[in-house]
């Protein structure tokens, strides 16, 4: 008879509630026949250990998985698919899933992540091939027509990054992964190296081709271990098959736990072997970056497009999105969610469609808030503002940033001039020290907030002032995005919600 | 002024002007003895990881995985054997979070205190923790050197918030029974 394959995911969100548990359970009680396959995750984080079953109807999935459920699935015949109470639905069909756009995330929990003829099978390496059979300007010219921006953050066009790094004459030119997803609330990267990391590998060996860079590097924070030891597999797999050889090396580097050097000079800096202080800019890293040479330096979620951009033409993926923000975005909600996941959407959704329609809203079943979007440097959106169209340039009129694309739900006991303050002892816990607004800016922030919490109420005005005034020297005046966006929760939070910080709502004027 | 002729000085003048260097460097700093059998393991890791471009992170890595820390005593011959100087090597290790100097507790939580797990009510199970431990506000380690109870910012758990770290094993969805039964598990199996 055929195998039954079952799928329990090894993403570390599954096993962070047990996944190794639940497939051990499976493995002891199950009959002789049955493959267990560690996949990525769906993405549908609060059924997570999600456990799958390969029927003729296709995929049924179960969840969330105890080790203690297993007896009863069995007895069940949930290897048949049939009803038992954990019985979430055909997977495929499940609305949470079949109402998003997954372009990046499409292999993601469908195959196991180590298995390089399973990516080839599910329409891995197409790009690759589309583009070895590419002169290096053409490649450049199809990221370009995407409208490809980088997904870290700071959404510079891909593609003018890549011109820049091939026009240069160099001895050398490097790759560089920026895998040090520090922002609270995201975890695509993660998500992404777990479950599907020959599709980054691909897309930095394209960069390469389209560069004429022959190294690469990917910098992986060190809290995620699992990320670094499937990449590590990955890439030693790759190399076996010929996607990295001599023409392109890669390296999987593990970081040390500094926030800031998920700033990419910075990071530049860590990977060349000092402290994570940040470079002043220019030069450019496309001219002068790593070890001094050109460097293209993108996210995983940016590298990871790539491929699709190759494989279907930039035009199928420039036909997602809206304004100038194209193609899709990966979103991640989190924080106080009822089903928290990651939800892969063109550009031009609104946060209320992500935080309710896919989130269900607040997972404490209280009223929701305030939404932090784009991590820790990112504003806090106030429900004024959970229609806009999440687009950068329309989140950029308001004052906040779509960023990385995560979500962080906070229900009404949250306390804004905590998190004001918070934002700034984070910046001042995690500053490299290179410059002042930064390094002074943000110890004397938490000053002020603490200040404004004990004053009378009637000097309180005066210590918002100061307290703008230093966002404002600290917007203005610092090196990087670190000093330079920490005022972004801290104002936000200010003109929103004035209330926490036992003031009346003056003008609410923009952050 | 003093004798030039007391042997204190005199050594020191008979000194080429590198060795004056040299000892002037180890004036007060811990130094492995040569018979520390550490140094081999310090000399195969930089034998193994050095030659290669930014080499500092990589080898840092592999001596606090060997050793649980990076003993400062090791600091100058990973110093020496990279050609870099005992500041520089210094400075990076006390740069990063991750790198530690002194051994931790025989386990290691690492508890999240970011946004999206405070939006979860990880600040009250953070100090439920420490009182428990009998720890200070900021963690540490236990009397016992059973525990280590560490701050993290980003697991990226963040949809199962709240979230920590058991000896590198991700936990999600904690609650204040789950993170004790976490906590009892690492003191009693110390």
């Amino acid at each position: 008879m055929n195998r039954i394959r079952v799928f329990v995911p090894r993403d570390s969100a599954a096993l962070a509630v047990g996944a190794d548990e639940v497939a051990a359970r499976i493995a002891a009680l199950a009959p002789a026949e049955v493959e267990i396959v560690r996949n990525g995750s769906r993405g549908m984080l609060w059924l997570e250990p999600l456990v799958e079953v390969e029927t003729p109807l296709g995929r049924v999935a179960y969840g969330p998985v105890a080790p203690g459920d297993v007896p009863s699935l069995i007895e069940a015949g949930f290897l048949q698919g049939d009803e038992h109470p954990l019985l979430v639905g055909i997977t495929d069909r499940l609305p949470w899933l079949k109402s998003q756009e997954r372009l990046t995330f499409a292999r993601v929990g469908i195959t196991d992540p180590l298995s390089l003829a399973d990516y080839e099978a599910h329409g891995g390496l197409a790009g690759w091939r589309q583009a070895q059979s590419l002169p290096p300007a053409a490649i450049v010219q199809q990221v370009l027509d995407s409208g490809l921006r980088g997904r870290g953050g700071a959404a510079f066009p891909a593609g003018i990054k890549w011109q820049t790094v091939a026009a240069a004459q160099a001895p050398q030119k490097y790759v560089v992964c920026n895998a040090d997803e520090g922002d609270s609330g995201t975890y695509a990267d993660r998500m992404l190296m777990e479950g599907d990391p020959f599709l980054l590998i691909e897309g930095m060996a394209i960069a390469g081709l389209a560069t004429g860079a022959t190294r690469g590097y990917v910098y992986v924070r060190s809290e995620y271990p699992h990320a670094i030891a499937t990449l590590r597999e990955a890439v030693a797999s790759a190399r076996g098959a010929g996607l990295l050889g001599p023409h392109f090396e890669l390296e999987v580097r593990k970081a040390a736990g500094s926030y800031v050097c998920g700033e990419e000079t910075a990071m530049l800096e860590s990977l060349e072997g000092r402290r994570g202080i940040v470079r002043a800019k220019p030069p450019l890293p496309a001219l002068q970056g790593l070890f001094g040479q050109p460097t293209v330096i993108n996210n995983v979620l940016t590298f990871a497009a790539v491929p699709t951009v190759l494989a279907k033409g930039p035009l199928a993926y420039r036909d997602f999105g809206m304004g100038r923000s194209r193609g899709t975005l990966p979103f991640q909600l989190a924080g106080n969610v009822r089903r928290g996941g990651l939800v892969e959407k063109a550009f031009g959704v609104t946060l209320r469609e992500l935080m309710f329609d896919y989130g269900g809203g607040t997972a404490s079943g209280r009223p929701l808030k305030a939404a932090q979007v784009g991590g820790p440097l990112g504003a806090y959106l106030p429900e004024s503002q959970w229609d806009l169209p999440l687009d950068y340039e329309a989140y950029a009129a308001v004052g906040a940033v779509v960023g990385h694309g995560g979500i962080v739900m906070h229900d009404d006991r949250a306390d804004m001039a905590r998190l004001a303050r918070y934002a700034m002892e984070f910046c001042a816990i995690e500053s490299c020290g290179k410059c002042t607004p930064c390094r002074i800016g943000s110890t004397r922030g938490v000053e002020v907030v603490d200040r404004i919490a004990a004053a009378d109420p009637q000097l309180r005005p005066q210590q918002v002032k100061l307290l703008r005034d230093l966002c404002d020297t600290m917007l203005h005046g610092s090196l990087c995005a670190m000093g330079g966006m920490t005022p972004y929760p801290v104002l936000s939070a200010l003109n929103h919600y004035p209330e926490d910080f036992g003031i009346a709502a003056p003008g609410r004027a923009a952050a | 002024m003093r004798d030039p002729s007391t042997p204190r000085q005199q050594e020191v003048l008979l000194a080429t002007p590198s060795e004056l260097r040299d000892r002037i460097r180890q004036l007060g700093k811990p130094a492995a003895r040569a018979d520390d059998p550490r140094l081999a393991q310090v000399h195969a890791i930089l034998s193994e990881l050095g030659a290669q471009p930014g080499p500092l992170l990589p080898v840092l890595h592999a001596v606090q995985d060997a050793f649980g820390c990076i003993p400062p005593e090791l600091v100058g011959p990973i110093a020496e054997g990279l050609n870099l100087s005992r500041a520089e090597v210094h400075g990076v290790i006390t740069y990063y979070h991750h790198f530690r100097s002194e051994p931790a507790g025989r386990h290691v939580l690492e508890v999240c205190r970011a946004e999206s797990c405070q939006a979860m009510g990880s600040e009250a199970l953070w100090h439920e923790a420490c009182a428990g431990l009998g720890l200070p506000a900021g963690g540490g380690t236990t009397v016992d050197g059973a525990l280590t109870l560490e701050p993290v910012y980003c697991l990226g758990l963040c949809a199962q918030s709240p979230a920590a770290m058991l000896d590198g094993h991700p936990h999600a969805r904690l609650d204040t029974g789950r993170m004790s039964s976490l906590v009892a598990r690492s003191v009693e199996a110390a």
